[in-house]
This record gives structure tokens, sequence and C-alpha cells, in this order.
């Protein structure tokens, strides 16, 4: 389904600052399955998902989706592939624009835009079908800005219209990092009604060791641009909260040894 | 009399050019300066066509349609080549004036004896009124010829403005102001982005054009100095639309740049009626928009309130 080969992105490269954020990521996605990504903060798991998802050009490395090479793709065009959600609930609604005009554009995600009326009232009816099953009482508002609801409410409906037609692979980059408990719930609820509804493929991007470890068959653990744990199947339904606190705990005393011992030889021999 | 139909003549012939404007800055969030150097575009390539015997139609269509040029290029350049949005405005403005000088061959085309749009529409309204030179309007008398130019201009705008409103209410119109309003969201949709604002660009130009075609057939000609503050004035009648109609519906607004344009028009006719020097009129203008401009950073706690209650 989805598959990365010795990719790797480096950002300022060539000056003092650069970050290699991606060193030689190697992934297999087979269809139909839901991957966790945790990792620290800076260790390319959202640029992993960006990566595929095409906001830049991979620097080595290859990208094939659904049996095409999608690696110099632009973003808009891997659009028709992916169905996406962001961290920020803010970014995957348009607020001028009403929530029955949000939905009809994702209801075209990929496909040609033409002079064809935007809301037609087929679509409009299935909009309201749709929304009602959210059960937050916004199919009577259809005509409303979005920008008016809530953070939850637009996530909702981001993941709503990142589903609408359905993706061959679904990115969700910590798509309830921004959101109260409450609603963090409900989208996750949500989540895992469509994925399983549609048995749709998907990275998920998380920070929520109860979320890694308790939704998804696969999960994959990044640390400095690299993948240093993949847990499937079996392994990944055994994983508890407490075993990936320990992983973390590994990497962070790794760290700090070869920074103390990297001081040590600076002091030592230089 | 005569001096208030002229007014709100002008006013609705200057509402194309804050339809335009609304597109670019309102849309987009595009400060697109070409529309000072497309306005004259389209005037001067209206007047050429007309001297050369084009039917105005005709030659209001290709004015429209060499605006849509200029503004194509200016997305060009700021999608392609990455130039910030303003300088990619000021880049073609400037080229246009050379621009404007060759297809006039001169820096003045008159339009004394050609048929225009205004000849014409001037024509159809004597036909519809059995030839009678005055018409009662309300208790005052005001020759025909007045009349029917205002009516057809109006009819002009209506038109433009529904043929707006229904576009972007389209697939493609939809994913337009979307791309102006998050372009994050648009491109994870799977539209191009660059596309959507070189077209954009083009249509809002295609507008500013359209009005400097109707602006030189109904003064009589083109001049390449007209354009100059155009785009501020188009932005001033966008502001004042805005406060006129409040509301952010999509119908309104449209709606609103119209009439703050026609209402522009008389509040500078009464300004200058009441001894405001017309050398002054630019600069009144610009403070007028710097005054718009900042409103909302000593209003904006209160408005706000308001708005979320």
């Amino acid at each position: 389904m989805l598959e990365l080969q010795d990719v790797s992105k480096s950002f300022h490269a060539g000056t003092p600052n650069e970050v290699r954020s991606l060193r030689g990521v190697s992934l297999k996605l087979n269809a139909g399955s839901w991957v966790m990504i945790i990792g620290t903060n800076g260790s390319g798991k959202s640029t992993l998902l960006n990566a595929v998802a095409g906001t830049f050009f991979v620097d080595e490395g290859r990208i094939r989706l659904a049996g095409r090479d999608v690696t110099r793709w632009p973003e808009h065009a891997r659009a028709e592939l992916i169905g996406r959600v962001f961290q920020n609930p803010f970014s995957g609604t348009s607020p001028n624009l009403t929530i029955q005009e949000n939905l009809s554009l994702a209801a075209r995600r990929g496909l040609t835009r033409g002079l064809g009326w935007g809301l037609k009232s087929s679509l409009v009816s299935r909009i309201r079908d749709e929304v009602r099953q959210l059960n937050m009482g916004l199919e009577d508002r259809l005509g409303n800005a979005i920008g008016s609801l809530s953070g939850g409410q637009r996530q909702a409906l981001t993941l709503l219209m990142a589903t609408w037609l359905r993706p061959e692979l679904l990115l969700l980059d910590e798509h309830t990092a921004a959101l109260d408990p409450k609603s963090a719930d409900m989208v996750i609820a949500l989540t895992e009604q469509v994925i399983a509804r549609e048995k749709l493929t998907a990275l998920m991007v998380t920070h929520s060791m109860h979320q890694a470890s308790s939704l998804g068959d696969r999960l994959i653990m990044m640390h400095r641009g690299q993948i240093i744990h993949d847990f499937q199947d079996a392994d990944k339904r055994r994983l508890r909260p407490d075993d990936l606190l320990g992983r973390f705990e590994e990497v962070r005393r790794a760290d700090q040894l070869d920074e103390t011992a990297a001081e040590m030889l600076a002091a030592n021999y230089v | 009399m005569g001096l208030l139909i002229a007014t709100f003549t002008i006013g609705l012939i200057l509402a194309l050019l804050s339809v335009g404007v609304f597109i670019s800055f309102r849309i987009f969030a595009f400060p697109d300066i070409t529309a000072d150097g497309s306005i004259t575009l389209g005037a001067a390539v209206a007047a050429t066509l007309l001297v050369r015997g084009m039917p105005p139609a005709l030659a209001s269509l290709a004015a429209f349609l060499a605006g849509a040029v200029a503004g194509a290029c200016t997305g060009t350049l700021h999608t392609r080549f990455k130039i910030n949005s303003l300088l990619s405005g000021i880049l073609v403005m400037t080229a246009l004036y050379s621009v404007n000088l060759h297809v006039m061959g001169k820096s003045n085309v008159p339009l004394l004896t050609q048929t225009t749009l205004v000849t014409q529409s001037e024509q159809i309204g004597t036909k519809l009124l059995r030839g009678a030179m005055t018409l009662n309007l309300a208790g005052w008398d005001v020759t025909v010829r007045d009349v029917s130019v205002l009516g057809a201009i109006g009819l002009a705008v209506l038109l433009t403005g529904s043929l707006l409103y229904w576009f972007l209410r389209t697939d493609l119109g939809m994913a337009m102001r979307a791309t102006g309003d998050n372009v994050q969201m648009i491109r994870a949709l799977g539209v191009n982005d660059a596309n959507m604002i070189v077209f954009g660009l083009g249509l809002s130009n295609g507008f500013v054009a359209l009005s400097g075609a109707l602006l030189a057939q109904y003064q009589g000609f083109a001049d390449v100095g007209m354009g100059i503050g155009m785009v501020v004035w188009g932005l001033a009648s966008v502001i004042i639309g805005e406060a006129l109609v409040g509301g952010s519906q999509l119908g309104l607004t449209i709606i609103g740049a119209v009439m703050g344009s026609v209402l522009f028009r008389l509040l500078v006719a009464v300004a200058l009626r009441w001894g405001l020097s017309p050398n002054d009129l630019k600069l009144i203008t610009a403070v007028f928009v710097f005054c718009a401009l900042i409103a909302p950073r000593f209003f904006g706690k209160r408005s706000l309130k308001v708005a979320h209650a």
C-alpha cells in the first residue's frame, strides 16, 4: 500500500542550522493497517507524515503509494490518494466558508472542479445525514461559517472531510493534541469508527501513550530521524503505556550517555 | 440633477473596479497593485479597438481579456517565481504603463464620433421612450440620454455581479474562495493553489479592465494616466461596502462592493462641490483608507464582542 525506501530529508542543508529530520527511513504498510507513530520532539514523526503528504520533496529515497511512485508528485496531486487531519483544528477547514461548502469541497478531493453547482441538493442532503451522525446538532447549522465552531467540532468535520471520498491512506497528525479531553475522546471514537467501517490504511502520529498502546495494529517509534522500534501484531497488542514510557527512558539514557561520553572525550583529548 | 446621475453612473462603472479589488484583496488577501495598470489597459484596448471600428461589445470583451492576461502575469510572477505579492503587482503595473502607450500609440485616445456602448444605450433609451428628450423623474427633469446610460450600466453591473455570485458558488469558485481562506486545507483537498491564484487575479483584473473600458467610453477618452491611485479607490469602496452591509455573507459582500463604490463616488462629488481641490483628492482617499484600515484596531474589541453575542 504505502512503501518508503531509504527516505532522507534535511532542512537548512549546508548551513550551521542543518537538521537531518529523516535519515534513511524505510517503511512498508499493508493495506488496512493502522500504524501509530510515537517519538520524542524533533524525532521526525511529523516530518515523516509531511513527506508522505508531499508538503516537501524528499532529498533521497522513493515513496510508493497504492502502486504508484509518488516521490515527485506535488502535494495537491497526492491529495487524490490521501486524506489528512492536522494537529491544528483550524488547519483542516476553511473558516469563512459554511459547513456545507467545506464538505462539498471535500466531496471533490482530487477530482476536477468545473462550473458545476457546488451545493447540489443531493449532496446537501447526504451532507446533512452524515453530519447528523456526528451527534453535534450541526445538521441544522449547515449554512453557518465553519469558523464559528469549536476546535472539537471542526476536527470532527475535518475527519469527515478527509474520509468523504475513501482515501487510499489516511494521515492523522496528532489530531487530538490541541483538543480538550472530552473532544479528544469524541474525535478518537469517530476515528476508530471510520477506519473500521471503511477498512482504511492509516498513519497516526500521537503524543498520548494511551492512544499509542490502545489503538492501531502496529506501532513505530522514531528517534533522531530514524525508526528505532517497530511493534506488530501480537507484540503491539501486548504493549502497555508503561512499556512505551520505558522505551522513551532508554532513549533518553542513551542520549545522555552519548553526550557525557562526548564531553569526556572533549575534556580529555581536545 | 444631471450631475447626480453622472455621479451614480461613474460610481457604478467603478463598481466593477471595486468588485475586482474585492476578489484580489478580500478573497485572496492579495494586495494587487496591478489594477492601477489594468484599468488603463482596459481603457486603452477598448478605445483603440473602437477607433479601428470594432463593435463596442467586442471591444469591451477584448479589454476584459487583456486585463485578465495582465492579472495572470502578476499571479505567475508570484506563484511560479516566488516574487513578493506586492512587488509582482508593481512590476506588472510598471510594465503596463509602456504597454498602454504602445496600445494607444499616444498618451490619449479621444472617442468623439465612435459608436460606443454609451451611444448605443442612448439610442436604445431614446427608442424605448419614443424620442422624448427629457423625462420626469420624481419631480426632476432629466435627459433621457443620461437615464439610459445609467440604466444600461446598472444592468451591466447587475449582470456581472450575479455572474460572479453564481461563479463563486460553483465547485471551481468555492475552491477559489477556500484558497484565499486556508491554503493548507485546499491543497490537502487536491487543488493546485498556484493555478487558483493565477486564475483569480486574472478574473479580478478582467473586471478592473472592463471597468476601465466602460469608463473610457463614458468619459469619451482613454488616457495613460487615468489609472493612478485606482487600487486605493477600489479598496476604499470595498471598505465602505463592508461597513454598509455588515455581514460576511458572500452575496452581501458583492452588493457591498457595488454600493460602496457608488457611495464613495457620491462622497467625493459632495466634497468637490463643497470646494475640495481636485488636487487633494488622492491624498484624501489615501487618508480615508488609512483610517478605515486602522479603525478595527481601535474598535476591534467592541465589534468582536458584538460578533460573538
